[in-house]
Order: C-alpha cells, then sequence, then structure tokens
C-alpha cells in the first residue's frame, strides 16, 4: 500500500495522510492507491503539510523501509518520547 | 571570555528579527519551502527525521555560566528536556517548533549567542582546544585567535556562499586535542625564535572522502595570518568545485591541484591580499586578547589532593588532567553513561554544569568535539567538592578517553540523512564494556560511530571507528581500525565485511581482547595495531 507523510509546517511534528487530513498517528494512515501525487501537491499548496512524500508500506500499513518505521515510531533510544513504542523497528 | 560589544549585539538582534519576519511569511504562506529552506538553514534550523533541529553555536566551544543556563532553559521551555552536544562543539535541540523558533533565538541572543553559520556552505564555528588557556603545553591561547577569526567570518560577504560548507580549527599545542588537521582549514600557532605565528594546514575533512589537510604554510607570522587564511579561502572560492557537491570540499580541490600548486596559488593571492589592510591593529588585536585574560588564579592554592576516597581517586585519575597553574585542575565531565546517549544531558544536568563553572572555575565551560564538557580552571581543593555535586547528577563517569567514552552521531534515530542507527551501538558496546576496571585496563581507545558517510561522528579518526550503512534496506556496521584525529593523525582502515548492531559490538570485543592479547608493555590499542597490523585482528573477528 501507499501511504504519505510530512512534517507539520508549524510544530515539525511527524503526520500521516488519514484520507481528510493530516495525523500523528501511523495507525491512521490511509491506503492512497495512485492519487498519493495530487494530494500531496494540494496539501502542500494549502500548507497544511511540508516537506511531503509518498511512501510504501506492507500490507499491515508498516513502511517498508526502516526511515520511515523510525519517523513513525520516534526516537528508539528515547522510549519516553516515543510515538508509537510498539512498531517493529527491524524486522525479523 | 568575549563579551559582545553593540556592533555585534546590534546584528544578532536585527538577524532574530529578520528571522521572525521570514518565519511569519512562511507560515503566511507568502513563500515556499524551497525559498525558506535556505533562510532557516543560515540561522541553524534544519529538518529533522522528526521535528525541526537547531544547532546553537557555542564558539570555540567556551561558555559562561549564564549562557548554559540558557541552555537548559531552551531545552526545558522550547524542546524536551534534553540537548545534543555536538563535534563542533556546538549543541543540537532535536524538538523546535518552527513557530517558537523566532522567540528562541531572541532569548539566546539575551545572552550573547546565536545560531548563525551553524549551516549552509558559509565558515561554521571555529573549533579551538578545550583546555585553551589552562593547558601548560600550549604557546599561546588560541582563543583570541579563534574569537578573531569569528569576528572575520561572521556575515563575511565574500564568503558566505562558498562552494561547500568550510570549518577552521585553531590550537596551540603539539598535542592536537580538536582534530585540527581533519579541518578544512588548521592552525597551530608556534613560535619561532620567539615571535608568534601559525602553520596552516588546508585541505583536511571526514565525509565521504576523508583527507588529512597537507602543510600549506610551516610558518605565517601572527600579524599575516587574517590575511593568508583570507587568501586560502580567496583561492578555493574562485576555482572550487560548484558543479558535484561530493566535489565541492576545498579538500578535493587542494588534492587535484596538488599542494605545490595550492600553496603557490595563495602566496600570489597573499601578497594581494596583504594590500587591502584586513589584518587587525595590533590595538584591536589586544583589545580581543584583553577578554581572555588568565583569571585570577590563587598563588598559593593548595597543591595536593586527598585521594583517600577510592571512587574520587579513579575519577580523579581518569578525567581530572595538569594545570599550567600550581593547585588548580582541568576537570573532564564525560557525557557518556553507561547506557546513555553520548553528547546529551538533561536541563538539569545542564544546570548543575552552569552552577559548578560559576562556583568552582571562574565562570567558565568548554565543549569539546568529543562531546563532553570541560571546566577548565578548578582548584584542587575543589576538585572533591565538584566530583560529588556531579555524582549527585549522574556526571561523574569516570571513563574520559576510555572505550566507553564513545563519540556518536545521532544517526538514524534523529538524523534524516543517516542510514543505520549509531546510538543503540554505542549504547551496546558501553554496556558490553561497563567494567570500569576492564576499561582502565584496555586504556586509551576512541571508539567513534557514524550513522552515514557524512562522518558526523568521526569514524575516520577513530582507534576503532564503526560506519553505518544501508544494506538492502537493513543496517549493516563496516569496521574499521587505525584512525585518529590527535597529532599523530591517521584515518581508519575498513578491516573487513560488515556486521548487524549485535554483530559489530561483539566483533569489537574480539578486537578488543585480540589486543590485549598481543600489546606490549604501554602499547594503547592504536600503538598494537600500528604495530601488527591488521591481520591478527582480522583472524580474531572473522575465524
Amino acid at each position: 500500500m501507499n501511504l504519505l507523510t510530512g512534517n507539520d509546517l508549524a510544530s515539525g511534528d511527524v503526520v500521516w495522510w488519514n484520507g481528510k487530513g493530516w495525523s500523528r498517528q501511523i495507525g491512521d494512515a490511509a491506503d492512497v492507491g495512485d492519487r498519493g501525487a495530487i494530494i500531496l501537491a494540494a496539501e502542500e499548496a494549502a500548507r497544511r503539510v511540508n516537506a511531503s512524500y509518498e511512501i510504501e508500506a506492507d500490507t499491515s500499513g508498516l513502511p517498508l523501509h526502516i526511515k520511515d518505521r523510525v519517523r513513525a515510531a520516534g526516537p528508539t533510544v528515547r522510549a519516553d518520547l516515543s510515538v508509537n513504542p510498539s512498531i517493529q523497528i527491524v524486522k525479523g | 571570555m568575549y563579551k559582545y560589544d553593540t556592533f555585534d549585539q546590534s546584528i544578532v538582534d536585527a538577524r532574530v528579527e529578520e528571522f521572525r519576519d521570514q518565519v511569519k511569511r512562511r507560515l503566511a504562506g507568502e513563500i515556499t519551502e524551497d525559498q525558506f529552506k535556505p533562510l532557516r538553514l543560515m540561522n541553524g534550523l534544519y529538518l529533522q527525521l522528526h521535528a525541526y533541529m537547531l544547532r546553537v553555536a557555542v564558539p570555540y566551544g567556551t561558555m559562561d555560566s549564564r549562557q548554559m543556563h540558557m541552555l537548559a532553559h531552551i531545552a526545558r521551555k522550547y524542546d524536551r528536556g534534553y540537548g545534543h552536544f555536538t563535534t563542533r562543539q556546538n549543541i543540537q535541540y532535536n524538538w523546535i517548533k518552527l513557530d517558537e523558533c523566532p522567540d528562541l533565538l531572541a532569548e539566546l541572543a539575551g545572552v550573547e549567542m546565536h545560531a548563525i553559520q551553524t549551516s549552509g556552505n558559509c565558515i561554521r564555528n571555529i573549533s579551538s582546544d578545550q583546555w585553551a588557556g589552562a593547558s601548560a603545553d600550549e604557546v599561546a591561547d588560541p582563543r583570541p585567535w579563534a574569537e578573531l577569526l569569528r569576528q572575520w567570518s561572521s556575515f563575511h560577504p565574500e564568503f558566505s556562499y562558498l562552494p561547500r560548507k568550510f570549518k577552521i580549527a585553531v590550537i596551540a599545542s603539539d598535542e592536537d586535542r580538536a582534530a585540527m588537521r581533519l579541518h578544512d582549514i588548521g592552525i597551530q600557532l608556534i613560535k619561532q625564535d620567539g615571535v608568534l605565528g601559525g602553520r596552516v594546514f588546508v585541505g583536511g575533512g571526514m565525509g565521504r572522502t576523508p583527507m588529512i589537510a597537507p602543510e600549506i604554510n610551516p610558518f605565517v607570522r601572527a600579524e599575516d595570518l587574517l590575511s593568508y587564511i583570507e587568501a586560502c579561502l580567496r583561492v578555493y572560492n574562485r576555482y572550487g568545485r560548484r558543479d558535484n557537491i561530493y566535489k565541492a570540499r576545498i579538500k578535493i580541490l587542494v588534492h587535484e591541484i596538488g599542494a605545490d600548486s595550492y600553496r603557490a596559488q595563495v602566496a600570489e593571492e597573499f601578497a594581494h591580499v596583504k594590500t587591502l589592510g584586513i589584518d587587525p591593529p595590533m590595538a584591536e588585536f589586544d583589545r580581543i586578547s584583553a577578554f581572555f585574560a588568565p583569571p585570577a588564579f590563587e598563588a598559593d592554592a593548595v597543591d595536593s589532593v586527598d585521594r583517600s576516597d577510592p571512587d574520587f581517586a579513579v575519577w580523579l585519575d581518569q578525567n581530572v588532567k595538569p594545570h599550567k597553574q600550581a593547585g588548580y585542575a582541568i576537570v573532564n565531565i564525560a557525557l557518556k553513561p553507561i547506557g546513555g546517549i553520548p553528547g546529551d544531558a538533561s536541563a538539569d544536568q545542564i544546570d548543575v554544569m552552569a552552577d559548578l563553572a560559576k562556583d568552582y572555575s571562574f565562570d567558565e565551560l568548554r565543549v569539546t568535539h568529543a562531546q563532553n564538557i570541560v571546566l577548565p580552571h578548578v582548584r584542587k581543593a575543589d576538585l572533591h567538592s565538584v566530583w560529588q555535586k556531579l555524582n549527585d547528577a549522574a556526571l561523574a563517569d569516570a571513563n574520559l578517553d576510555l572505550v566507553t567514552d564513545i563519540i556518536a552521531c545521532p544517526g538514524l534515530d534523529y538524523c534524516s540523512l543517516a542510514n543505520a542507527r549509531s546510538i543503540p551501538v554505542a549504547q551496546k558496546i558501553a554496556e558490553r564494556f561497563a567494567d570500569l576496571e576492564r576499561q582502565r585496563d584496555i586504556g586509551e581507545l576512541k571508539l567513534k560511530i557514524s550513522g552515514c558517510i557524512n562522518a558526523c561522528g568521526h569514524h575516520h579518526a577513530g582507534h576503532i571507528g564503526i560506519l553505518g550503512v544501508d544494506k538492502k534496506g537493513v543496517e549493516n556496521y563496516q569496521l574499521t581500525f587505525g584512525g585518529s584525529g590527535a597529532e599523530d593523525v591517521s584515518i581508519g582502515k575498513i578491516i573487513g565485511p560488515g556486521f548487524d548492531e549485535d554483530g559489530v559490538v561483539d566483533a569489537v570485543e574480539k578486537a578488543i581482547e585480540k589486543y590485549r592479547e598481543v600489546r606490549t608493555e604501554g602499547e594503547r590499542f592504536l600503538d598494537t595495531y600500528r604495530r601488527v597490523g591488521a591481520d591478527p585482528f582480522k583472524e580474531a573477528i572473522y575465524a
């Protein structure tokens, strides 16, 4: 599946496209199919997101690339700052 | 310490207000991210993996307690209660909000600090010896020269858009504690027949193409030094490559045209620059130097220390270094707790270090390129009190320069450029070698970890270096041996195939045990590696 992510312009927080807007939880992320580029162009223009891009995820919604898994989880070395500690960073 | 004059303060204040307006326009949509990005970078504001990151300049790593307290305040008010001290002797905050950044910068400006030129293709923070003004082996205090270079390079119109970023270090002793020859320009102040001048090295650096700077001039008289450095920059600015970011650093230019050719061009340019009157009048240099006059040391300070507390004695032996003034010592605070994050300090710890500087070190602190903190001037009679207070704040790890005193970049836990995580590897190695007695038996061992080829964790200069790479989407770690950032400078060599996270920790341990097996009396790991070569270590690791 294809997900959209970026950072909130004012706060810098990592955000995920949920089909209607931007959520701080990857669990809310929606599969955008082949509409990613259109959505990103509109959202960037409206300043609702910054530095946005499209990523691939597996069928459970877990990003394929480790960098995006770390973005979704938060720093792996600060559990107290983790957004989603249950995310598996290293695939077994 | 240098104090801003009204000119210094006004340009920093003006920059804050200029950035406030730029942020306002970005948030209002009047400028795009493509337009805004170079503006925020000029003010040290990056967009990293999880949030905006602000890099605050600490000129040549020197601060007073008021400034250090401000760093703690910023950690609490604008970040998440901590900061990360870097290999550029700066501090970074990982969770800054764009809309709050102008207020943050205004508070920083209130204590004569800023984030200007901590990013971008300009001359970055000038780095120096963290023991400047305290160590007996220096021929002069390098800080007035570093300050002169700071003033010269700040907003220098000709050098604001260089082909690539530019890093300068100034030291004043034969022992190199600042990785001087791994800078774009390294200056070693020396005396020749009683006359002060500088050995100038140009074209060093780490990154994807590590190089040791060759000596370009064995002696530039002090009164010519600024003009000479200007000439070095001018030749680079004219001929440095702008078509390929990976070949744009001055090390590539010097390497490609050769040190002799570069030297000749600098000499020609210097002859011209010297006619322009760039070097300051001696009265101005004396004005700057006066800020760095030695503090009022007690002439009769007690020159002995009670070593009856065994834990204190270990810390004393490992972390406290000789001072040029009898009765005083240099205290090194290792920000490397076992299992902790190298270079990180909580706001409370930053406050403790500020208070100790105020109470015991003539109100001075230094940040080191090894991501530690120094109290440069502590009375020997006060060392036990300082140690107790550090201990209460979990800042008394007695592991300076040992295998757990690891330099590590933020890596993939924070950095958008990284390919692999650095911090968890550092934590696992530290835990593996947590036994201080074992660490001390191993002796000096500089272990440095980078999460990508940009080498912010200085892995090329590690006695043992670890480079994290992305191998088909999986973190993989390459080991390099034999690097050094000190006066015996060298670039480490890859030892063999890489490892996963646990594998690299095992490999490091096997290499160190091999060292213990084959070392001779007094040899450090680096010395043994240089003597016996890589083969015994390869056999131990890959058997």
